[in-house]
């Protein structure tokens, strides 16, 4: 790669046109309400089944970012989304909606970071002007999935976070758009697996692959730590949170006081989800919401964003499989 | 970085765990409530039809346990004890007609047939599977042993 | 009258305490969690335990899935006395058709009436 081992520099810098978020019910009650640009008041948004309350999310949040860069969907040269359920349904059927060229992707919870790569390398080699980078998760679509009917009577275990229910993109173009926040370098990550079998420790299981990338990274660029003013995973959740600073710990990478990790932010210690949210749609909510926002009012000059993903079906847990991990490191700058 | 075996051992060591003390008080009182409210059926039936045999008291005992697990399902307030409660809301027969009930509300946006009619027993399945053929070998013993007899 | 409650309650509680304790120790779900003790109540039944915690509990021990298994059981016990090896297959089955039948007839209306929520 043009960057080292696993990462690659962006040389013409695909710039950030805008961002959007929309986010559940129980999101809204938590610390970044300020901060999503739409939020719904019951969490089927009006829809038959929550799959087709999720697509709606998804095609809200695509819809919604266009029209904050002042574009219209024929602007838009390519949608690359994911989402979580089985063949990726719901970005599939909102670009189905949209009459514009998708690609689908499929990295759990890290495909935020995925698409914004393929984004920026996209638009980096010239092939297209913009491109829209979306991820959606919902919670009852998730849970009945991986876990268990929504009427059963279980109880979380200390371990389990919340899949956020809720839908971000983010439209990406050439530099000399207008914005000043760029992609800058990105880092692809492996697909690394500790031995963590229980499906309801994801946090433990992605914090390895988080730690390689973050390491990965800080190695190919040759930079510290404290070139960036925060190091943004996606949703290790409280307790994955500490497991990857260990890590870094015995890296000798200090990194506790720059990192945030966006599981952990969305939700709030009364909410009865001690370790935090995840899904795919956690990081993408949480970076075009609050640290877009950020980035555009200038208290934050760079961050990388680590999007984290466990590899697991409910198949591959019953079948006795550890569940492997991917973290996609993106760096985002602002210049002046 | 950490070898796979430090990293699980730091797992194991570090992983947060449940509170035991409030699980446990918790599914113990429940539990037991459950558990009266269930005596308290039968003693009505008893004491309605006094010359009813006991076996049909029993039968109805579970039959109403087991419409109001299915009710409270419904209304969607047995998952939030069970969010409490734990196995104090799992093991009564409530527990069970939870089991069967909220798949079968679940899966009710694919149809009556492949949803509804299809996915009632995953959860409960292998409790109608374990119990039938256990029971069935505890007859062929009965039966066998009582061949010599 | 109270005492006979009492019972009910503590011994349905610790029967579902122990249920806790395997959660809390061994991580199993709920589905494995209803086989263990189901199985439970066809072995009590099946060495002639159950009726004497049933004489002592009450519904201590018939309301838990235990109550379930012990009906099954006692059911091809019953069935083998009056029908032979025949009342050994159809027995635990005639047994428990009460409860199997209320479970599948009231999830059925159930999920055509409500529809599930979100959970918070």
């Amino acid at each position: 790669m043009n960057g080292g081992k696993q990462t690659i520099y962006f040389r013409n810098k695909p710039s950030v046109l805008s961002g959007y978020s929309i986010v559940g019910p129980k999101e809204a009650m938590g610390p970044l309400d300020p901060y999503f640009h739409k939020r719904l008041r019951k969490d089927d948004f009006g829809q038959k089944s929550y799959e087709k309350a999720e697509c709606k999310l998804h095609m809200s949040a695509i819809s919604g970012a266009i029209i904050a860069a002042g574009l219209s969907p024929t602007d838009i040269d390519v949608n690359i989304g994911g989402d979580l359920l089985n063949q990726i349904i719901t970005s599939s059927f909102s670009a189905r909606e949209l009459d514009i060229p998708f690609i689908g992707m499929y990295s759990a919870c890290s495909t935020f970071g995925q698409a914004l790569i393929i984004g920026a390398a996209l638009i980096d080699g010239g092939y297209v002007r913009r491109a829209a980078c979306s991820t959606s998760s919902h919670f009852s679509t998730a849970e009945r999935q991986y876990r268990y009917p929504l009427e059963l009577g279980t109880q979380m275990t200390p371990t389990s976070q919340w899949t956020v229910t809720g839908a971000g993109c983010t439209i990406l173009g050439k530099a000399g758009e207008g914005s000043n926040i760029f992609v800058e370098s990105a880092t692809i990550g492996k697909v690394i697996d500790f031995g963590i079998s229980d499906a309801n420790n994801m946090g433990a299981a992605m914090a390895p692959a988080a730690a390689q990338s973050v390491l990965q990274h800080l190695k190919d660029t040759g930079r510290d730590v404290s070139y960036y003013d925060y190091i943004v995973t996606g949703d290790l959740g409280v307790y994955g949170s500490r497991l990857f600073l260990e890590l870094l710990e015995s890296e000798g990478v200090h990194a506790a006081e720059r990192h945030k990790d966006c599981g952990e932010m969305i939700f709030d210690k009364k909410q009865r989800c001690p370790q935090g949210g995840s899904g795919a749609g956690c990081s993408s909510v949480v970076f075009n919401a609050y640290f877009l926002y950020q980035m555009r009012v200038g208290s934050i000059k760079r961050i990388l964003l680590v999007p984290t993903g466990a590899l697991l079906s409910k198949l591959s847990s019953l079948q006795g499989e550890t569940i492997p991990g991917i973290a996609n490191a993106v760096s985002f700058v602002v210049e002046e | 970085m950490l070898s796979k075996t430090q990293y699980l051992e730091l797992d194991k060591k570090i992983a947060p765990k449940s509170n035991e003390a409030r699980t446990l008080f918790l599914s113990f009182v429940i539990g037991g409530l459950i558990c009266m409210i269930g005596q308290g059926v039968s003693d009505l039936f008893k004491l309605a039809f006094p010359e009813m045999e006991e076996k049909m008291i029993g039968e109805i005992t579970s039959t109403v346990m087991i419409f109001l697990g299915a009710l409270l399902t419904g209304f969607g307030i047995y998952d939030r004890i069970g969010k409490h409660a734990g196995a104090g809301s799992i093991v009564p027969i409530t527990g069970f007609a939870n089991s069967v009930v909220s798949p079968a509300m679940e899966y009710r946006s694919e149809g009556v047939v492949f949803g509804v009619m299809c996915k009632m027993f995953v959860i409960a399945g292998p409790i109608i599977v374990s119990g039938v053929s256990s029971s069935i070998l505890v007859g062929l013993v009965y039966w066998f042993v009582g061949l010599f007899q | 009258m109270i005492l006979t409650y009492l019972k009910v309650f503590v011994v349905g509680g610790a029967v579902c305490l122990i249920g806790q304790l395997l959660i809390n120790l061994t991580k199993m779900t709920s589905a494995k969690i209803l086989v263990t003790f189901l199985l439970l109540g066809v072995v009590l039944e099946a060495v002639g335990l159950f009726d004497a915690i049933k004489e002592f509990a009450g519904a201590g021990i018939t309301i838990p899935i235990t109550g379930f298994g012990s009906t099954l059981a006692k059911g091809a016990i019953d069935g083998v006395k009056e029908r032979g090896i025949v009342g050994a297959l159809t027995g635990g089955m005639r047994a428990a058709a009460a409860g199997l039948s209320a479970a599948i007839v009231f999830g059925f209306l159930v999920s055509l009436i409500f529809k599930a929520r979100t959970k918070v």
